[in-house]
């Protein structure tokens, strides 16, 4: 079962100096007052955000739906902006691994795998014995999770008395953050060549295909930093 | 079908679209080992992508933030950036901060 006192040690990493709570509540309440102008009520935002949990996800399904998009491009669209996932869960998947662990924990504990709880989980795996990681992953996730859910309901219930202004500056606070961390990250060369590669190329390539971009300035950026770490042996 | 059912089915294939690279990456994840090239390369790709969508979401952001100039944007994210660098890099504390300065800024 789950080891309760590594799982509590994970969800206190919202708490202190690199709390994510405050980053996760602003983008999430300027979400749901998004959502509520987008013309879901109060149970299908907190949905939203209980079964999807990705922001930039969410927010494509949102201005899908505002131009009429069908459902199969609202699933293309989002698939090609939510594929991150995929490659950030095998980056951190076989840190947490450990053969007396059982499956269904990494099948269900997948679902909390966003940008905030990977940043979380890959500053920190070092410090918790390996047979336990994924109970500490757990929860880094419930935490980040019911966060998000509990802030789209507050966002929504609070959209009449945000401004244009306050959202805005809501809105940024998520990129800071992500980037902050990411810097944080850099500590080596391949994946500060990641990081910076992936950040000029993103919107570069999005000048050319909106919808392909993150997943090839991805490819490109990351692939040229494996190569260049693999030459140079760091 | 009303749009309280379109919402609720865009709800459905949001969920699915997220989850389907979510969960093919935990089972790609049981072959994986961690000292291998292939783990080497997913690494590099996952931070460059998350780094993409970050550039992405500064340069040509979606929803409200559209609605600030590209500069100020510009400014509040190295302003913060610095402070995150020089003060024992709290993130708490830019992270505020960026709130803020780009409310103040973008009704400069």
């Amino acid at each position: 079962m789950i080891n309760l006192k590594v799982f509590f040690r994970g969800l206190r990493s919202l708490k202190g100096a690199r709390s994510p709570a405050i980053p996760l509540a602003t983008c999430f309440i300027a979400l749901g007052a998004l959502l509520k102008d987008a013309g879901f009520n109060l149970q299908q935002s907190a949905a939203s955000s209980f079964f999807t949990y990705a922001l930039p996800g969410q927010l494509v399904m949102a201005e899908s739906l505002l131009v009429g998009a069908s459902l199969l491009n609202i699933f293309i669209a989002v698939w090609l902006v939510n594929f991150r996932l995929y490659p950030m869960t095998v980056s951190l998947f076989p840190l947490l691994k450990h053969k007396s662990q059982p499956k269904w924990k990494y099948y269900l504990s997948c679902h909390f795998l966003a940008v905030t709880s990977w940043l979380i989980a890959k500053d920190s795996y070092k410090k918790i014995d390996q047979r336990y990681r994924i109970d500490f992953w757990m929860g880094i996730g419930f935490g980040t999770w019911t966060t998000a859910v509990l802030m789209t309901l507050i966002g929504y219930l609070l959209s009449d008395y945000l401004n244009k202004d306050m959202m805005i500056g809501l809105a940024i606070v998520n990129p800071v953050y992500f980037f902050c961390m990411m810097i944080d990250a850099m500590k080596s060369v391949s994946i500060s060549i990641a990081v910076i590669g992936g950040t000029l190329l993103g919107p570069a390539v999005y000048l050319f295909s909106t919808e392909w971009a993150i997943l090839f300035a991805g490819l490109i950026a990351g692939t040229i930093a494996f190569l260049f770490e693999g030459k140079n042996g760091y | 079908m009303g749009t309280s059912d379109i919402i609720i089915l865009a709800i459905f294939v949001t969920s699915l679209a997220t989850f389907l690279s979510r969960f093919l990456g935990a089972l790609t994840s049981e072959n994986v080992s961690i000292k291998s090239k292939v783990f080497q390369w997913f690494n590099c790709v996952a931070y460059s992508t998350l780094a993409a969508l970050l550039g992405r979401m500064i340069i040509f952001p979606a929803g409200v933030l559209s609605d600030s100039d590209l500069i100020y944007r510009l400014i509040v994210l190295s302003s913060c950036i610095f402070i995150f660098i020089n003060f024992k890099r709290n993130l708490v504390m830019p992270t505020i901060l960026s709130a803020f300065l780009l409310a103040f800024l973008n009704n400069f």
